[in-house]
């Protein structure tokens, strides 16, 4: 008894006010988007969403009082049986009958115990989380060799692959937001930056691959593509690896090529995709060559980039046409414009901003969006909740809920930074990765700039299970914050 | 801290996160303040605009006698879009239509400019109670049909069509022209409804109706704040007197013409009448497109206004406007006298039998021919002919524009009368072109003194004529609408008023002695004219133009008969009956009525009223 009312006063309170006001801004969107102009309730009525979102709530804040009121070891020694009986969970997902596991939409990723229905996926962020926090607190990181990640990574990809086989891609990409923890925690940072430069390519090719160039099957997205490159090795030889002279030779001996293939091509015709394909290719082994003979040594990095995305490039057409699902490849398809189809896939995210868009400067106003009450958005009090924000408080209204989220992952870096142990400090991160990616990729969505995956907005989409996942999640962290303060007094 | 160097990479992450959010926020920006275009997606979206149809403004004669009212009328929309499981046999039975018609509407509609499958399409229009029956009891299985409130045109009576004119769907022309008009909307055609369309439509209202994404209607849109109300249109009042207008109508039965009467005083038309007419409830509705049609080929063309666009040399009737013209000009007074040789003068012979000399006043009373080829030449030749003819195409201009005073040979620009014809009072030109600056003479134009040749008028600038010499010299433009304001249209003629008792005395002569004097009316002392004009399509036109009483007139009348034959025998007839109809407010000559009415002069006429 003598603890916890220590913990009350050392909780972090920005981080609880951040909470309760999203919270609270999320139930009143829930009952905006779910408010029906013919059957008008209250926010309270049971017959409305935001009626049982308000129980959702009450339970997530039960849970989050739980936590406080646990010891913070307890989540440093029950890291790993947490994480294993999380795994246990998801592999028996996989098998379990569909009375207790039901085939919805495809996915077997719902878990029903009579009234009650739970997704294991959103437990394994948080068993995930603190397994990578134990893991990876004991490894001295300093020495940034590359062999310390294979343990963390094998840990993401154990759960990463069973939610991929409950047909939940959505989820299972949210463990790409460790990235972010690992980055913090010594990952060389070119990865981050190969990683967008492989998005990069990724869009460029497909998104210009039916420009043709040439007479024979050449494409503007593998022109752009071998540019990017020649872009990125050009920048890292001028002015990281400060080999200034080799680098213009290598941009002239690109220039004769290109040159040679263009004069050629008026005599035979020349599939340019390879002319771009063999620009990189030389590109490499003239690095090679030099990393050999002059021994340089610094451009064994460069020598593997430009390999991979050769081989990328080269591919990404290829598993883009035949890796992706029908519907995968026409939401990237609408997202990057390339087809227009305002009644299938384009449908959802073109309503999305046509609500949002309708909102103006200031919005509607409370229960006024009608593009939301008259159910164009669909899925509009789950994935699609920041559509109600856009029409009813329009830009200042959307803005705001943007800060909001902002500063409170601001906030929790600053208490995962103040935290003396590491584990507590890579949980943090965990968390703010989690949150930010999720806050990335469903507002990106419904703005327009990314697929559409669905994934929930935390603390705004309905449901009890990711409200109580985001709400666990944040809690454990403040728990373990809380804690640091004790020992400080 | 442990891993101190590493702890810079914050900033990395809150820099990462802040670019990520700030982009979100632009993007937002765009898309909710800067771009307007989702505000508008959103509206097309979300609101259906329902057109509410106001009734159209009623007609009522001048004594406040209804002409023209509104019936309910429906019309039958789609939304192309909303459309599902459709039973095609079972709409066409209930809109009593058979499935050819149906698909060939379908195709038709979707080729429409401006279509939609979002937006009310017109299926079909001004459907009346009983042929909407059937297919409102249904509507329930017919999903994105809807039934849109109309009204139709009914008619009190079943002349004066011309006069009313009708309603009709608006072309694409009229929506460019005036955006108040919309695809599907009705607008007056011709006559009155066309020449006060904007007084009589008045205005449609909208009501914005909320819709979902499966297109059911959920309420209004902030309950109705937007919305505007229909504004009924406004009700007219017609200068015309039903009653006169029923019985010129039964009097022109089986004859092929035209009656105008106005009041002198004030250039209200009373009555205007072309035969053949027909119902104006033919042209309402579903039917009209149909009965237009078997109007337009039938071959006494009975959509044409004879009253206003038929146009005739007036003959005898205009010496009327020579003896004032002459004498206002200098050419002869009312002592001037001609000799008269009877059928033997020339260039013109007389076909009447009076002593010779004769005076003016003899002269219009026995529509002297001779007499006039006289006076005219006295007045164009006054000056002589000049340098090659100068002089004397100058006075022929002098006497083309004091004829014109008379409101002849242009439309009455200023009237609401809108079908109107010219007539032609030649120009200096019109003969230069014919003959050159020289080569015509008085004795060349010779026709115009008697009303033949190459003038033309039409009977409502006769019936302006005699209004013209009831008031002694001006007249009010001719028009149909009640309406105080258009005293103001008051126009002088280039005849000073002392010339006109002698025209009048002669008149008045023509009824006590002359060719009118079977038509006298007891108690009422009438002026008129008659003309029996030759034409090339048979029997002479009859023509008579005259006012009654002589003193304060009351109404000036003129009539034409086509191909009838004297205009003493046809003409003056219905003149004095029309006469005592709108004087004593009834006929007591009976006998004389009836003659008149069963008179035929063109059995191609279909009777209306029998």
């Amino acid at each position: 008894m003598k603890r916890s009312n220590k913990i009350k006063f050392s909780l972090d309170t920005w981080a609880v006010v951040g909470y309760f006001i999203l919270v609270i801004m999320g139930w009143i969107s829930i009952y905006g988007a779910s408010f029906d102009m013919e059957s008008p309730d209250g926010i309270f009525s049971w017959e409305q969403r935001s009626g049982k979102q308000l129980v959702w709530i009450a339970t997530a804040l039960a849970l989050g009082g739980i936590i406080l009121l646990i010891d913070h070891k307890i989540f440093y020694f029950f890291a790993i049986p947490i994480y294993v009986l999380t795994i246990l969970l998801l592999a028996f997902m996989i098998v379990a009958p569909t009375s207790i596991v039901p085939n919805i939409k495809g996915s077997h990723s719902w878990i029903q115990l009579g009234a009650v229905s739970f997704q294991p996926a959103e437990l394994a962020k948080i068993a995930t989380s603190l397994a990578l926090a134990k893991i990876m607190s004991a490894i001295n990181f300093r020495q940034k060799k590359w062999k310390q990640f294979i343990l963390p990574v094998v840990i993401i990809l154990i759960p990463f692959a069973l939610i991929v086989l409950q047909k939940e891609t959505g989820s299972a990409l949210v463990f790409v937001a460790f990235l972010l923890m690992f980055y913090r925690e010594g990952m060389n940072g070119m990865v981050l930056f190969l990683l967008l430069l492989f998005i990069v390519l990724f869009v460029v090719v497909i998104k210009f691959s039916l420009v043709p160039v040439g007479a024979d099957g050449g494409t503007l997205g593998m022109i752009l593509a071998s540019g990017i490159v020649l872009l990125f090795q050009t920048f890292y030889g001028y002015f990281m690896a400060q080999k200034r002279k080799e680098t213009l030779y290598l941009l002239g001996g690109i220039a004769v090529v290109y040159i040679a293939a263009i004069l050629l091509n008026i005599k035979i015709k020349l599939n340019f995709n390879y002319v771009a394909i063999a620009t990189i290719l030389l590109a490499a082994l003239y690095w090679a060559v030099l990393e050999i003979i002059r021994r340089f040594r610094k451009f064994w990095l460069i020598i593997v980039v430009l390999l991979g995305a050769a081989a990328f490039s080269f591919s990404a057409d290829y598993i883009f046409e035949n890796g992706l699902k029908e519907f995968q490849k026409d939401r990237i398809k609408v997202l990057f414009g390339m087809i227009k189809d305002s009644k299938k896939t384009g449908y959802n995210v073109e309503q999305s901003l046509i609500a949002i868009g309708s909102g103006g400067l200031t919005g509607k106003g409370f229960l006024n969006g009608t593009q939301t009450k008259l159910k164009y958005v669909p899925e509009q009090d789950t994935d699609f909740i920041f559509c109600t924000v856009g029409e009813e408080y329009g830009f200042l209204g959307s803005a705001i809920v943007l800060i909001l989220f902002l500063l409170l992952l601001l906030r929790i870096i600053k208490i995962a930074e103040r935290q003396r142990e590491n584990f507590n400090r890579i949980y943090g991160y965990c968390v703010a990765g989690i949150l930010f990616f999720h806050i990335l990729v469903n507002i990106g969505m419904v703005l327009g700039l990314m697929p559409v995956i669905g994934i929930p907005l935390p603390f705004f989409s309905y449901g009890g299970s990711s409200l109580w996942s985001f709400t666990v999640m944040l809690f454990i962290l403040l728990r373990l914050d809380a804690a640091k303060i004790e020992r400080v007094r | 801290m442990i891993n101190d160097k590493l702890q810079n990479r914050r900033y990395t992450v809150i820099i990462i996160m802040i670019i990520i959010l700030a982009g979100f926020i632009v993007r937002l920006l765009f898309l909710q303040v800067i771009d307007p275009k989702y505000k508008d997606f959103a509206e097309s979206n979300a609101f259906l605009k329902k057109t509410i149809y106001p009734p159209r403004g009623l007609i009522f004669d001048r004594n406040k006698q209804l002409l023209a009212y509104d019936k309910p009328a429906y019309d039958v929309t789609l939304i192309m879009r909303e459309i599902q499981n459709l039973d095609t046999v079972e709409l066409c039975l209930a809109l009593n239509i058979d499935t050819v018609y149906f698909k060939k509407r379908m195709v038709e509609i979707k080729k429409m400019r401006g279509y939609s499958s979002y937006t009310p399409q017109q299926f079909m229009t001004q459907l009346s109670d009983q042929e909407i029956a059937t297919f409102q009891e249904r509507l329930n299985k017919f999903p994105g049909f809807y039934v849109q409130n109309r009204t139709l045109r009914e008619y009190s009576y079943s002349g004066a069509a011309h006069v009313l004119g009708s309603i009709g769907e608006v072309s694409q022309k009229d929506i460019e022209k005036d955006d108040y008009y919309g695809m599907g909307d009705y607008s007056g055609r011709d006559g009155i409804e066309r020449s006060y369309e904007k007084t009589l439509r008045g205005s449609k209202g909208i009501e914005i109706l909320l819709r979902d994404s499966k297109g059911r209607i959920k309420g209004k849109y902030k309950d109705g704040e937007q919305d505007t109300e229909p504004k009924a249109g406004e009700s007219i009042t017609l200068t015309l007197d039903i009653n006169l207008q029923m019985l010129g109508e039964e009097l022109m039965r089986g004859k092929v013409g035209s009656i105008v009467a106005i009041e002198p005083a004030t250039g209200e038309i009373l009555a205007m009448i072309s035969n053949p007419g027909y119902d104006p409830s033919l042209l309402v509705g579903r039917q009209r497109s149909k009965n237009y049609t078997a109007l337009l080929s039938d071959p006494v063309k009975p959509l044409i206004n004879r009253a206003t666009q038929a146009q005739y040399s007036p003959g005898s009737s205009f010496k009327t406007l020579e003896a004032l013209v002459c004498q206002q000009l200098g050419g002869i007074s009312e002592k001037t006298l001609f000799a008269c040789n009877g059928p033997s003068s020339a260039p013109i012979k007389c076909t009447h039998h009076h002593g010779s000399p004769v005076g003016l006043l003899n002269a219009v009373e026995q529509s002297c021919n001779p007499y006039f080829w006289n006076a005219f030449r006295a007045t164009v030749e006054k000056n002589g002919y000049g340098q090659g003819n100068d002089k004397f195409r100058l006075q022929y201009m002098v006497w083309q524009k004091a004829v014109k005073s008379f409101g002849l040979g242009e439309r009455f620009a200023d009237s609401d009368v809108l079908e109107q014809s010219r007539g032609n009072i030649p120009s200096e030109n019109y003969y230069n072109k014919m003959y050159g600056t020289s080569g015509w003479r008085a004795i060349t134009i010779r026709s115009l003194s008697i009303g033949q040749g190459e003038v033309l008028v039409t009977p409502l600038q006769m019936a302006n004529l005699a209004s013209v010499i009831a008031n002694s010299g001006y007249y009010i433009t001719p028009h149909l609408l009640k309406n105080d304001t258009m005293l103001a249209k008051i126009h002088h003629t280039e005849v000073e008023p002392q010339y006109f008792p002698v025209v009048n005395e002669a008149m008045w002569r023509v009824f006590e002695y002359g060719t009118a004097r079977w038509h006298k009316l007891k108690g009422v002392e009438m002026c008129g004219k008659t003309g029996t004009v030759d034409n090339s399509h048979g029997k002479p036109h009859a023509f008579f133009v005259g006012f009654a009483p002589r003193e304060n007139p009351k109404i000036a009348i003129c009539v034409v008969v086509e191909n009838a034959g004297f205009g003493s025998t046809y003409a003056a007839p219905i003149f004095s009956l029309l006469a005592e109809q709108y004087i004593n407010g009834t006929i007591e000559r009976i006998a004389l009525k009836e003659q008149v009415v069963k008179t035929t002069t063109n059995s191609n006429v279909q009777n209306l009223m029998e």
